[in-house]
């Protein structure tokens, strides 16, 4: 802490070089500040998420222009566009490779509900297939629309509780599951 | 040759007949000539890109049920030709398959077969483009429902572990649809099915 | 400090020493895709190396077939205007437009010419927007990130005039059958002249990035050949075909929409490889400034609607809320739908992906029988099975990149 002024009510001349606070608040700083997402690209949606990648609007605002397209190496999935029971289970394959911690964003009314597409060949929202953390309305949704999701998304990993699940992951995977099921 | 008219084809192919049409010229070809007029029709015509292949289905109960539609451009004079072929049998309707003469028709076929159940005979590789291998139904026929039916996913490991499952699409509260005959009050866009509630949807 | 520890591979000498011979044919199975960054969407490629070398290359496609035709059963012509937006996400004006005179023709409806001069204003828009991103992304496939970044931020000025025209960035849904959703709006002309001023120094500055670099000319030139005689066996249209050395462009040869009245040259390649694929592209953006240039300049004065074909067109909202008669007029084509005639009419559009066709088969009143669609992509990937084998892995990204396909309209 350089900076003349600082608006922290730390002083390091009488504290030191160390700041304290809470494990799930840095675990949780780190982790919303470094958001890679991998681009579920399949239909009109991903048009806008490369427009948000793209000069205008420019998503490494916020930390998150690391576009993955393999998802052992990104841990949020942006859905953008109509998921058919063809593309399910791959998006579902997709889904279990990614490491945790993981976090799904359903962009835009097809991946979120199926949108206007009631049809026979179209899966009626992702989130029969996969746990979804934000859903972005729209058809296709803005880009402000999906940065904003974003923003949501990173209040919502400010909020986890990081270091519970670190050391009961399994637990907490146990949990999930039963409560998958009984729901 | 310059512009072909129904004439002139007719003095080549005595088994033509002229079809009625909004725009082009349109021919009705008997299935077991449809090789040999589309061969002709290629190297004697110039009709030489084939730009669409599909089928009509003409509901249940009418017969002859099936018609393939074919429609062929030239590139030299321009111009545009629709050839109608009625499939004969109408509970397994079949065409000869113009994957030979035309290698565009090789997947438009298999579209065709995959969204109306018309088997091409002599395809080299007949099966489902657009649906997965073991979907069992042809969803462009006339009596399958727009929502669809419930089949198996088609994957089981991810049926098993995501708990999905192909299921008819709610038509409630989606986008309106219409139906081509009836009274107004049926004709109008609407929600056709009413049984789907929000209550029943998270039982 | 560090310490090693020798391993040993227990293999390696048979796969050094022996193997040669008979690794010699041994070929490997290589699945692409559906979810890949160069795929340009949903596409999955089955693949079969030798080496590096492909063999065998299966698509696979379907991932994104949503029913488009079973739903235009159930719609009357109006309500499917927005599926057509769907179908090629990058054009949508140009698949609204198509999808109208594909139903005018049926009911042998003409549109009065300043209506026709919006939709043409309009399809050539599309067309700038779509090659844009086909070159901007076909030279990221190539490796040249910086293009991309170019055309997308000329594409966002281009959906700046799109939203102002039709309120959407992209899914447009501008054309009613028997004319446009409303007249373009004041002062609109002079933007898109601005846009057209500017957009014809970004063509020349990706021109001196891509048309005479080594990588790209190397990894292009010479790759993915179509000949003039395959192409047109495997239906291809639009800019592929052309790019084989086929004189064929709708705009020209079969013109509609009052194309004939305006100036501009069909280019044609001469080699049917990437690199002429993309010069091609890259051309008709500026042929496309050209058309417009001159649809500004003779812009005639008038309806944009058929005002005498009352049971198709449904009247602008201003007369709507302020008129008994077409209050009536626009209830009844809002519950009935259009009127159109019995009877069967196939029209192509010369989309900028190819030919984007609709067959449109009406027993009367307001909903189509059948309504088949005709992706231009859907015969450009068709080729993949024959044109791919042969070339290297690292050429795939390559040669689809330079086929500019959509899985919109390639699935449906």
């Amino acid at each position: 802490m350089k900076s003349e002024n600082t608006t922290l009510g730390y002083n390091s001349k009488v504290e030191g070089e160390v700041v304290v606070t809470q494990a799930d608040a840095v675990i949780n700083w780190i982790r919303k500040h470094s958001v890679w997402p991998m681009p579920m690209g399949l239909a009109c949606c991903a048009i806008e998420l490369m427009a948000v990648g793209a000069s205008r609007f420019d998503i490494s605002r916020f930390g998150m222009e690391v576009m993955r397209f393999s998802p052992r190496q990104a841990d949020c999935m942006i859905v953008s566009g109509t998921v058919t029971y063809k593309m399910a289970e791959v998006v579902r394959r997709i889904y279990e490779q990614m490491a945790e911690p993981k976090w799904v964003v359903a962009m835009g009314a097809c991946a979120s509900t199926g949108g206007m597409y009631r049809s026979y060949a179209t899966l009626q929202g992702v989130d029969r297939i996969v746990p979804v953390d934000v859903y972005v309305s729209g058809c296709p949704p803005r880009p402000e629309a999906l940065l904003d999701a974003m923003i949501k998304l990173q209040d919502k990993i400010g909020r986890e509780r990081s270091v519970k699940n670190l050391t009961a992951p399994k637990a907490a995977a146990a949990a999930a599951a039963l409560a998958e099921k009984e729901a | 040759m310059s512009d072909a008219n129904f004439a002139s084809l007719k003095e080549r192919f005595a088994y033509l007949t002229e079809r009625d049409s909004a725009d082009h010229l349109a021919v009705n070809c008997p299935a077991e000539h449809l090789l040999e007029c589309c061969t002709a029709l290629r190297d004697d015509f110039g009709y030489d890109l084939l730009v669409d292949v599909t089928a009509i289905d003409w509901a249940a109960e009418t017969s002859p049920r099936f018609t393939g539609i074919y429609h062929i451009l030239s590139t030299t004079h321009h111009a545009y030709i629709r050839i109608a072929s009625d499939c004969v049998d109408d509970a397994a309707p079949s065409l000869p398959s113009l994957a030979g003469i035309f290698p565009a028709a090789n997947w438009h076929e298999r579209e065709t077969y995959d969204m109306m159940g018309i088997r091409y005979e002599g395809h080299p590789d007949l099966k489902r483009i657009l649906m997965w291998e073991d979907y069992p139904y042809h969803p462009l026929r006339k009596e399958f429902p727009l929502a669809g039916i419930e089949v198996p996913f088609p994957a089981a490991d991810v049926a098993e572990t995501a708990n999905a499952k192909v299921l008819p699409a709610p038509m409630m509260g989606g986008p309106f649809v219409s139906s081509a005959d009836g009274t107004m009050r049926e004709i109008e866009p609407q929600a056709k099915d009413e049984s789907w509630t929000e209550k029943e949807e998270n039982r | 400090m560090a310490t090693t520890k020798e391993i040993s591979i227990g293999d390696l000498g048979a796969r050094t020493g022996v193997a040669e011979e008979e690794l010699k044919g041994e070929t490997m199975a290589l699945n692409v895709g559906p979810s890949h960054p160069t795929t340009h969407g949903v596409l999955r490629l089955l693949t079969e190396l030798d080496g590096d070398i492909i063999t065998k290359c299966e698509p696979v496609i379907g991932y994104l077939h949503r029913g488009d035709e079973k739903i235009a059963e159930n719609m009357t012509y109006n309500q499917f205007v927005p599926y057509t937006d769907r179908l090629d996400y990058l054009a949508p004006l140009a698949n609204n437009v198509a999808f109208a005179m594909a139903v005018e023709k049926l009911a042998a409806l003409e549109v009065p010419e300043r209506c026709q001069a919006i939709r043409v204003l309009c399809c050539e828009l599309a067309r700038i927007s779509s090659h844009l991103l086909g070159v901007g992304v076909f030279g990221m496939d190539a490796g040249a990130w910086t293009v991309f970044m170019y055309t997308f931020t000329e594409r966002e000025k281009l959906y700046t005039l799109f939203e102002e025209l039709t309120g959407a960035r992209f899914t447009t849904s501008y054309t009613r059958i028997g004319g446009v959703a409303r007249d373009i709006p004041e002062g609109w002309l002079g933007r898109v002249t601005d846009f057209i001023n500017g957009v014809l120094p970004v063509l020349d500055q990706i021109d001196k990035l891509l048309t005479r670099n080594r990588i790209f000319v190397d990894r292009t030139q010479g790759i993915g050949v179509i000949s003039r005689e395959d192409a047109i066996a495997y239906g291809l249209t639009g800019p592929n075909l052309r790019a084989s050395g086929v004189d064929l462009d709708l705009r020209k040869d079969k013109p509609y929409l009052g194309y004939e009245r305006y100036d501009f040259d069909v280019p044609v390649g001469t080699t049917g490889d990437c690199y002429d694929r993309y010069l091609l592209r890259a051309e008709e953006v500026r042929q496309s400034v050209r058309i417009i240039r001159q649809v500004i300049d003779t812009i005639p004065d008038g309806s944009f609607y058929a005002e005498d074909a009352k049971r198709i067109v449904s009247p602008p909202k201003e007369k709507v809320l302020t008129s008994m008669e077409e209050l009536i007029q626009n209830f009844m084509i809002t519950t009935e739908g259009p009127q159109i005639p019995a009877g069967e009419a196939y029209f192509e559009a010369e989309n900028p992906k190819g030919a984007l066709g609709f067959y449109v088969v009406s027993k009367g009143g307001g909903v189509p029988y059948r309504l088949k669609i005709r992706g231009p992509s859907f015969c450009s990937l068709s080729i993949l099975d024959k044109l791919v084998p042969g070339h290297y892995m690292t050429d795939i990204t390559v040669i689809l990149g330079s086929l500019d396909f959509v899985m919109g309209e390639c699935d449906r």
